[in-house]
């Protein structure tokens, strides 16, 4: 059984933000306005952390696009009460809309805070009403979301494949985010499949994770050169 | 003056309050349901807008909402934990006591369970945890324990109350019908005071278990996540004995406030005031001595995630919370319990109405700064609660002491017949049993073990 990963490479990576953008347009993420990026509310799936590294005057600032790690053993499903957020098979960490109570236990147990909350109905400018991505489904109000590696697309890939009576192949199957990276930085496959490049970059000497000693097993590896 | 005549002067004064209304009653009614009319609008207000009406929002995804949750929850511990206890030592002071306590469990629990229901995004959906319910998770275990808790409550609360029922039934003027129903057929035989007894101490000792079960349970919905300063093996028993702390704030209020308006100084008499002070001070250096250890281990880990938090309390945004709960439950406390001439009924309210708010913060500072802080050190978050949350916080206060003072208008806030009780038996049970604590003494008059005051006073040299 496959084990979906990423793998995204700081060195390549331009911080150009192509992936947040694509996200937000794959995954009917409602576009922030300023009251809610004040107030700490916007919803980015994908988000670009802010390192600053050393000190002023030297200061070096860096961003590192950040999704759901799709932890192997992830804190944030076992709080859950009524099972709304679950890891399946593949190793994809889902957030079920239609049961979540809206008790947001699951984003605070989780330690990267990569979920989300509803805290209005979410609304799109008219222009944008009818742009939707009708795979996706638009959440409710009062609900928990998160980035879950684009799963509508694995599911048509699948269907695809089985239409076309065949296996689903290396490139059936990728995100938004790493279809879109110009700069190709992010790198999106099977982890169990030790052909696939994510399988070979995640063992790389540059390789770290974040919170690494919390015992979370991310799926989501980065690369950069000294560390 | 016979017993019978004593007797109906208990019942005389501790039925007064449930036979007569006053201005004052229904001032006091009218205010308290327009904070809670308030309470309600602005609950509404948030169902239909969402969430977003509140403070709240990433990373601090739990505010006032849980910290009420936590702080009720601690209250209703003062009651059926107390009591039971009280009960099961044979503490004879407890008589008087014991039903005001009882009350303030069972009224909080629900604004305990209120405040939760106020968090959720999705209200409607709340019925998922029985649907769908997941044992693995925390919540999950505080739904089963409170609702055990709850029950075992409200069981605990009537059981005493159907002898007094029963004199209201015969006694009272009024809702006859209700306390028909409510008394049981109670006839007040000795096979029935029997029976009750036994019920009573079945149930006092059920209930301690339960009792401490919850807010370990409440505590371990922080301590079971890796969170910084949540994940912390002392937080059960802190959270234990911080609950009973406040509940013993809590249960001095409400008794200084039932003998000031009730004018009941003969049956809440200082000696009650001075026994719960001397325990008040017992959990106030509890408390200091648990909270001195966590943050200590804190500290000198010194872990940074961990050292981020402890310093937003101690130093940064959260500091007059942090400080304003030092004072409260610590320095004005100490100051006054521990000192005879303090310990008055003044001292003790000043330092109970302290200890409630400083216990307040105190759940306040456990839940912010740690969801302000998380872990990965990019994201920093600020919590300002709104006008929504702080009505909500002000209705579930009003409409529990509403419920509280509807109460003591319904049935007697002391319970009667456990007053007769121990003027009929406990006097003389009381002195048989200290006869027992005491060695056997043989001498050529016979066997004793303790004298008479006039026995003492004539053998003196
Ligand atoms: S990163 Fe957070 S939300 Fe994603 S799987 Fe891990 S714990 Fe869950
Ligand atoms: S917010 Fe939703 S998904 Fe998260 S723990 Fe609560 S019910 Fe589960």
């Amino acid at each position: 059984m496959a084990k979906w990963g990423m793998v995204i490479d700081l060195d390549k990576c331009t911080a150009c933000q192509a992936c947040v953008i694509a996200c937000q347009a794959e995954n009917n993420v409602p576009n922030s306005d300023p009251e809610a990026a004040g107030t700490g509310r916007s919803i980015h799936w994908m988000e670009m952390l802010p390192i600053v590294e050393e000190e002023y005057p030297h200061l070096r600032m860096r961003l590192m696009p950040r999704p759901c790690m799709h932890c192997e053993k992830p804190p944030c499903i076992k709080v859950c009460p009524v099972n709304a957020t679950q890891i399946g098979s593949e190793g994809i960490v889902g957030q079920i809309n239609a049961r979540c109570i809206g008790c947001r236990y699951c984003t605070t147990a989780c330690p990267y805070t990569v979920k989300y909350f509803n805290w209005y109905k979410p609304e799109w400018p008219a222009v944008m009403e009818n742009h939707l991505n009708p795979d996706v489904q638009v959440r409710y109000i009062g609900v928990v979301e998160k980035c879950i590696f684009c799963h509508h697309r694995l599911q048509k890939a699948r269907d695809l494949a089985r239409y076309e009576g065949r296996e689903m192949g290396p490139n059936d199957y990728i995100p938004a985010c790493a279809q879109t990276c110009p700069a190709e930085a992010i790198y999106f496959g099977d982890l169990e499949n030790p052909k696939s490049s994510v399988a070979i970059l995640s063992k790389s000497k540059r390789a770290f994770h974040l919170l690494e000693d919390l015992g979370t097993h991310p799926k989501v590896t980065y690369l950069s050169e000294g560390v | 003056m016979d017993l019978k005549k004593t007797f109906e002067q208990d019942e005389e004064v501790l039925l007064r309050p449930v036979r007569e209304v006053n201005r004052n009653y229904y001032i006091t009614v009218g205010i308290l349901s327009l904070i809670v009319a308030w309470a309600f609008f602005a609950y509404f207000y948030q169902l239909k807008r969402g969430l977003g009406v509140t403070g709240l929002n990433r990373p601090v995804y739990w505010g006032f909402y849980i910290t009420n949750f936590v702080f009720f929850i601690g209250i209703s511990h003062a009651g059926t934990l107390i009591s039971a206890i009280l009960r099961i030592a044979q503490a004879e002071w407890r008589r008087a006591i014991t039903r005001s306590a009882e009350v303030i469990t069972v009224m909080v629990i629900f604004f305990g369970v209120a405040s939760i229901l106020m968090d959720l995004g999705r209200p409607d959906r709340i019925f998922n945890i029985i649907e769908s319910g997941r044992f693995q998770s925390p919540l999950l275990w505080d739904v089963t324990s409170i609702t055990c808790y709850l029950t075992a409550s409200t069981v605990y609360l009537y059981l005493p109350l159907i002898p007094d029922i029963a004199i209201m039934r015969d006694k009272v003027n009024k809702r006859k019908w209700l306390y028909n129903v409510l008394s049981l057929g109670w006839t007040g035989t000795p096979r029935q005071f029997k029976r009750l007894e036994l019920v009573i101490s079945v149930m006092a000792i059920l209930v301690i278990p339960v009792a401490v079960s919850v807010h370990t349970v409440v505590s371990f919905v922080f301590a079971m996540t890796v969170q910084p300063m949540w994940h912390s093996a002392i937080f059960g028993p802190y959270f234990v004995v911080g609950a009973i702390y406040s509940g013993i704030a809590a249960l001095i209020i409400a008794m200084a406030l039932i003998r000031w308006v009730y004018k009941l100084d003969n049956y809440l008499r200082d000696i009650h005031f001075t026994n719960l002070g001397l325990l008040l001070f017992v959990m106030t250096l509890l408390w200091t001595y648990f909270t001195f250890s966590e943050y200590l281990t804190t500290f000198y880990g010194a872990e940074p995630t961990h050292m981020a938090v402890f310093w937003s309390k101690f130093s940064g945004e959260y500091m007059l919370e942090f400080w304003g709960m030092i004072v409260c439950c610590f320095v004005i406390p100490v100051i006054f319990l521990s000192n005879r001439k303090l310990r008055t009924m003044t001292g003790m309210v000043i330092s109970s109405f302290a200890i409630t708010i400083g216990m307040w913060l105190e759940r306040f500072i456990i839940v912010v700064p740690t969801l302000a802080n998380p872990r990965l050190p990019y994201e920093r978050g600020a919590y300002h609660p709104s006008w929504v949350e702080l009505s909500l916080l002000a209705g579930c206060f009003a409409f529990f002491i509403l419920l509280y003072v509807l109460f003591t208008k319904f049935f007697p806030i002391v319970s009667i017949w456990e007053i007769q009780e121990g003027r009929q038996h406990a006097v003389s049970e009381v002195a048989e049993r200290v006869r027992t604590y005491l060695p056997d003494a043989h001498t050529e008059e016979g066997e004793a073990q303790a004298f008479s005051r006039e026995q003492v006073e004539t053998a003196r040299p």
